[in-house]
């Protein structure tokens, strides 16, 4: 090791943070940028799902809180590029990677939201899988990530909290009410627990970025934390766990479940979900439009320059 | 208060309410389709305090009707034949322009009502203004400046613009008219004589417009009707979208 | 479709979440202009009323210390505990100073 790799494996291993202008390994670089990109990405495109309802939300309160959700996302989508900018790549960079199709976001986007149960869900579910993923992120060994990490939870709960109060409308609602939160619940359950990636065993960056502490829990251990967390709250909302074989295991301390269809997994991760086709689209046709937007800013942003420039001379 | 005084304001407090959440619905269409994502965030903030407003509105509708209505009930149950709102706000989102220019027509109607509106001796919507003010400040802020950015940008910019003007003028005449219930409230120093701020609205709209490197435009034409409820096809189709799910489960609650 | 958001510049936000504390950095944003991205950072950093101050500055505007000059920088100090105020140690009754 040069002297360097051990001076940044001994902030590693004092818990020390890694702050931009640190010396660090290419790769360490490297996986960083691949996650943060990604997460970043997983918060604009997981705009989409959402806004998709954002004109048919059932009361104006609710439309309300949808919005700042979805905002949310957006602002959480900023917070992380601002920090992978931090290790030397663009956003523009990052935004072109996305749209290629060379960067992925996270699978659960690519399912449709067909109801207002399933916007609930999301929230419940979807926000709730992030955020076991987020508060154990808090604890990452780059400096810029964790904090934004620290931010994304503080504002997080609140969206977990407004779709499980959204679902308990519902599963307490109208027969058709709580026929349409079991229906979201059956669908958006499994596509949650994907949320946490592959077996550890069959994950390519796991080891690597578990050793560096990019990553701090294995992705097996924060699924059985999500699993173990939700059999309650689906009890208390009075529907039915969609995992048959939910059962729990005295010796282990934790539920045990079923495994889940890795077949569809990689399916979507390749590209043929639902809507993976659509997200992507959306994003580029959204951008595209813009780009005429962006470029009077710089045009009129060089007038207002070269004025300035006229008067000063 | 008199029961004609009464039932004129609740007619005005909906029309503002039915003008606040209109304008919101559209601008949070734009949400996830901005130019970058400050925009959409930015743009996001705009539509939840029209959201706010109309809600602060029909909630007092829905007190001053006291028959069992409530916010919701003013939103989603009314189709576009009873819905008040003036045309202008109604208008489909179009392209960043077009919104923009909307924006800007409705702000600067706003910095001059509020005030106005402000001074009202019906205190709800005296507050209500109260609120409204600090936001329509940093609204106009905005649409100020995207529209100097816009009309002084790029020629492409400047032409899409301009066409943005030219296509909404015609729906800015009926934001100054009065009718006989506004009238009634403007005599009780409850609502707002609208037709008193138009030259004001004109003058600003231009100095904007100038300093924009846009024209105003020259040919006088005007649509009239949002106040009767003689709506553009827009609106039918917006409400469908909007009341689709509410409509769809009767008497349930979210 | 390539030339993106760069159009914009970086800005870093520092915020003051209440009268009497300092700023402190919280993230970056891409603006036009100062003016712009002090708007946008209201929007974008502030949306739960954290702060009570904004500032902006261009990112290639600050000039940061580099690790390897980490040594110059501050060792010089650390040999100073002095300038600390747990150096001094107080008879228990009036430690509270």
């Amino acid at each position: 090791m040069t002297p360097e790799e051990q001076n940044f494996m001994r902030k590693i291993e004092a818990e020390e943070k890694i702050e931009p202008k640190d010396w660090m390994p290419a790769q360490y670089r490297k996986n960083l940028i691949r996650q943060i990109s990604q997460h970043a990405h997983s918060e604009v495109i997981g705009m989409q799902p959402e806004g998709n309802y954002i004109t048919r939300a059932p009361s104006l309160r609710r439309k309300a809180v949808l919005i700042s959700k979805v905002q949310d996302e957006a602002g959480h989508g900023l917070y992380l590029y601002s920090a992978a900018e931090t290790l030397g790549i663009s956003r523009s960079e990052m935004i072109e990677q996305l749209q290629s199709g060379k960067a992925k976001y996270s699978s659960i986007f690519n399912y449709p939201v067909l109801t207002w149960a399933d916007v609930a869900a999301i929230g419940w579910l979807v926000d709730g899988a992030a955020i076991v993923n987020q508060v154990s992120l808090q604890r990452t060994s780059y400096g810029p990530y964790s904090r934004g990490m620290i931010r994304i939870c503080k504002e997080e709960s609140f969206h977990q909290r407004q779709g499980y109060k959204a679902m308990l409308s519902l599963a307490k609602g109208s027969p058709e009410q709580k026929a349409m939160a079991q229906d979201a619940l059956n669908r958006f359950y499994w596509p949650a627990l994907m949320m946490f990636g592959p077996h550890d065993s069959d994950s390519a960056h796991s080891q690597k970025s578990m050793e560096w502490k990019i990553k701090r829990e294995t992705n097996d251990d924060l699924r059985q934390k999500f699993v173990d967390q939700t059999v309650k709250q689906i009890e208390v909302l009075g529907l039915e766990h969609p995992d048959q074989a939910i059962k729990w295991n005295e010796e282990r301390g934790h539920y045990d479940s079923s495994d889940l269809n890795w077949d569809e997994f990689w399916s979507v991760i390749n590209g043929n979900g639902h809507c993976n086709r659509q997200r992507v689209e959306h994003h580029i046709a959204a951008h595209d439009e813009g780009e005429w937007v962006r470029d009077a800013i710089t045009a009129y942003n060089e007038k207002k320059r070269a004025k300035k420039a006229q008067h000063a001379a | 208060m008199s029961e004609a005084i009464k039932a004129a304001t609740l007619e005005y407090t909906t029309r503002l309410g039915d003008d606040s959440v209109v304008l919101g619905h559209r601008i949070s269409e734009w949400i996830s389709y901005g130019p970058f994502l400050e925009e959409d965030i930015a743009y996001g903030n705009v539509s939840l305090d029209y959201i706010g407003r109309a809600r602060m509105f029909y909630t007092y509708a829905a007190e001053l009707a006291n028959d069992g209505r409530d916010e919701d009930d003013f939103a989603y149950m009314r189709n576009d034949r009873e819905y008040r709102n003036l045309l202008l706000m109604e208008m489909p989102k179009g392209d960043f322009a077009y919104s923009q220019v909307r924006q800007l027509f409705a702000d600067v109607y706003y910095t001059y009502l509020l005030p106005e509106l402000l001074k009202s001796k019906d205190e709800t919507l005296s507050a209500i203004a109260a609120k409204a003010i600090k936001e329509t400040k940093y609204h106009l802020r905005r649409s100020r400046d995207w529209v100097l950015r816009l009309g002084d940008g790029t020629e492409e910019s400047h032409k899409r613009t301009q066409k943005a003007v030219d296509a909404l003028w015609g729906y800015t005449h009926e934001l100054f008219d009065m009718d006989e219930t506004e009238q009634l409230l403007a005599d009780a120093g409850i609502g707002v004589d609208v037709s008193r701020l138009r030259d004001a609205w004109l003058a600003k709209v231009t100095e904007i417009l100038t300093e924009a490197t846009l024209t105003l435009p020259t040919e006088e034409w005007a649509v009239r009707g949002g106040r009767i409820g003689y709506h553009t096809e827009n609106l039918g189709h917006m409400l469908t979208e909007m009341q689709i799910v509410h409509r769809s489960f009767p008497g349930c609650k979210w | 479709m390539s030339v993106i958001t760069e159009k914009l510049e970086l800005f870093e936000v520092f915020i003051r979440s209440k009268r009497g504390l300092d700023h402190k950095h919280v993230g970056s944003l891409h603006a036009e202009d100062q003016e712009q991205a002090l708007e946008y950072a209201r929007d974008c950093y502030t949306r739960r009323s954290e702060g009570v101050s904004i500032w902006v500055v261009k990112s290639s505007d600050i000039c940061a210390s580099q690790e390897d000059d980490a040594d110059s920088f501050y060792d010089p100090n650390d040999d100073k505990p002095y300038r600390h105020a747990t150096y001094y140690v107080l008879p228990d009754p009036v430690n509270n100073m």
